[in-house]
């Protein structure tokens, strides 16, 4: 392999990497894929730009929208070759979200996720509603009330501020 | 122009990101008429040495079954629940469990290709939904407990309970599994059903501690569920013989621990332990063999229908 070809291949491969970065998520639009932490890896194996992506639930639906907009944007940018990879190991954390993508998150109007917790040894049952300690994204005030731990979105809880009175939507810890 | 349309191009300069991305957007943006996607595209999907396959995908069938009827029970509660909230609650637990059972049935398939229902030639329905919609009630592998008619709200609570208790303990187990498609699948159903378990336990306890009526509802709803609880720890061959092999899990081996968080969960509520008789099996054969109640047949027969009626259909 020439010199010249390998700093053709790397400059390729961070080409790609930087579209890739900047495909947004179909139902959060103001996180790309990367903010999310559901871009997982992007490498070129012979002529194949080879992109890996996690789902953040079992059941996500817009794993299909991803897929399609990242082989879209990157043929659009010059890749003819794209395969989309799923990687189930390790399962997507709430904690990948990266610092730009939480402040994404509270500029839209979007509580961003603590700590997410972790397991050691059995799952405690817990009976008691969840506390979170958070400010509502809209007027900063900390007296707010959890509606529900399901939303509009698999990822997302429902509260309301109790200060300004508007709900809004809470990423959950997972 | 009615008055009361937007009219998109006169937005304020700070209209919402989602207006771009959800109101003005090209058809790619949309799941309809997008190709269905192979949920394991790009997962490693070999079977570990000394794993017999027909056993693995008999088994893979079982979980996904178990999560694929779950699911379709409570996604019929969509516009029928008590309240907005508990509407979405229900169907986000059923799409979850609709994603597990979608990677489970495509992993069963990929393991042992047999088991998938023959289509005609040239049908695009791929594995995974000619295992969901055109097996018959025989073929299919779940309990009975998920099958039966949802009841009111508090029965689905009460059976809730009991199913997501089971499967977490289940699945925390999994997570250790030989196979690294079921290993995965048990780590992140680990994180969805602690959610589903938490939700369960607390409208058990909101019930059981709350009206008159409630409370009726409630005993009345675990009583009618309870006959299909046994079943859930009764060992079948497939999870035997997986489990030997290290890639499955007996669930006679979660009893004990499921009866310590059910005992948890009735004390605090004040409710006891029923006293119900375990329903029978025909000649030994429940749900696991292929064996169901009546309910099934009618779940299955409006589950399948319009796939059934369009085998060369694309989706």
């Amino acid at each position: 392999m020439t010199i010249e070809y390998k700093t053709e291949l790397a400059g390729s491969l961070s080409r790609a990497r930087s579209v890739a970065a900047s495909v947004t998520d179909p139902e959060m639009p103001m996180l790309t894929l990367e903010d999310l932490g559901v871009l997982r890896d992007v490498e070129i194996v012979g002529d194949t730009m080879i992109v890996t992506i996690t789902p953040t639930y079992s059941g996500c639906p817009a794993m299909a929208t991803m897929r399609d907009d990242l082989v879209h944007r990157l043929r659009d940018a010059g890749f003819a070759d794209v395969e989309v990879r799923v990687s189930l190991h390790p399962a997507w954390s709430s904690d990948w979200i990266t610092p730009r993508g939480r402040e994404a998150l509270a500029e839209h109007g979007i509580s961003p996720p603590g700590a997410a917790p972790h397991h050691a040894g059995p799952v405690v049952l817990s009976l008691l509603p969840i506390r979170r300690t958070l400010d509502c994204p809209r007027c900063g005030s900390s007296d707010v009330a959890l509606t529900s731990e399901f939303g509009p979105t698999a990822c997302k809880a429902l509260y309301r501020c109790v200060s300004c009175l508007e709900p809004f939507e809470h990423v959950k810890e997972i | 122009m009615d008055m009361n349309t937007p009219d998109p191009s006169h937005l304020p300069d700070d209209a919402s990101v989602y207006d771009e991305g959800l109101l003005v957007s090209d058809d790619s943006q949309w799941a309809f008429g997008t190709d269905f996607e192979d949920p394991l595209a790009g997962v490693d999907t070999t079977v570990p040495d000394g794993v017999d396959t027909h056993e693995l995908a008999i088994y893979c069938l079982m979980l996904a079954d178990d999560a694929l009827v779950m699911s379709h029970r409570l996604s019929q509660w969509c516009s029928n629940a008590p309240d907005l909230e508990e509407d979405i609650a229900l169907a986000n637990i059923a799409l979850d469990l609709l994603g597990q059972a979608r990677l489970l049935l495509a992993r069963a398939a990929a393991a042992d290709p047999s088991v998938v229902p023959a289509l005609p030639d040239g049908s695009p329905v791929p594995p995974e939904d000619a295992l969901a919609f055109f097996r018959g009630d025989r073929e299919f592998r779940n309990v009975r407990l998920v099958e039966a008619d949802n009841g009111d709200f508090a029965m689905t609570i009460a059976r809730l309970l009991l199913f997501s208790t089971w499967r977490l303990a289940l699945f925390e187990r999994l997570a250790a599994s030989r196979d690294h498609v079921l290993s995965a699948v048990a780590v992140k159903g680990v994180k969805e059903m602690t959610y589903h378990r938490d939700y369960a336990g607390r409208w058990f306890l909101t019930l059981a501690r709350g009206t008159d009526e409630s409370r009726r509802r409630l005993v009345a709803g675990l009583e009618a569920t309870w006959p299909l609880h046994a079943e859930l720890f009764t060992t079948h061959r497939a999870e035997l013989v997986t489990s030997e092999s290290g890639v499955g899990v007996d669930p006679a081996a979660v009893a004990d621990e499921v009866d310590v968080l059910l005992e948890q969960v009735f004390s605090m509520s004040g409710v006891d332990r029923p006293e119900v008789a375990p329903l029978a099996g025909v000649r030994g054969e429940t749900g696991r063999d292929g064996l169901h109640t009546e309910a099934f047949s009618r779940l299955l027969a409006e589950m399948q229908v319009v796939a059934r009626a369009h085998p060369m259909g694309s989706w």
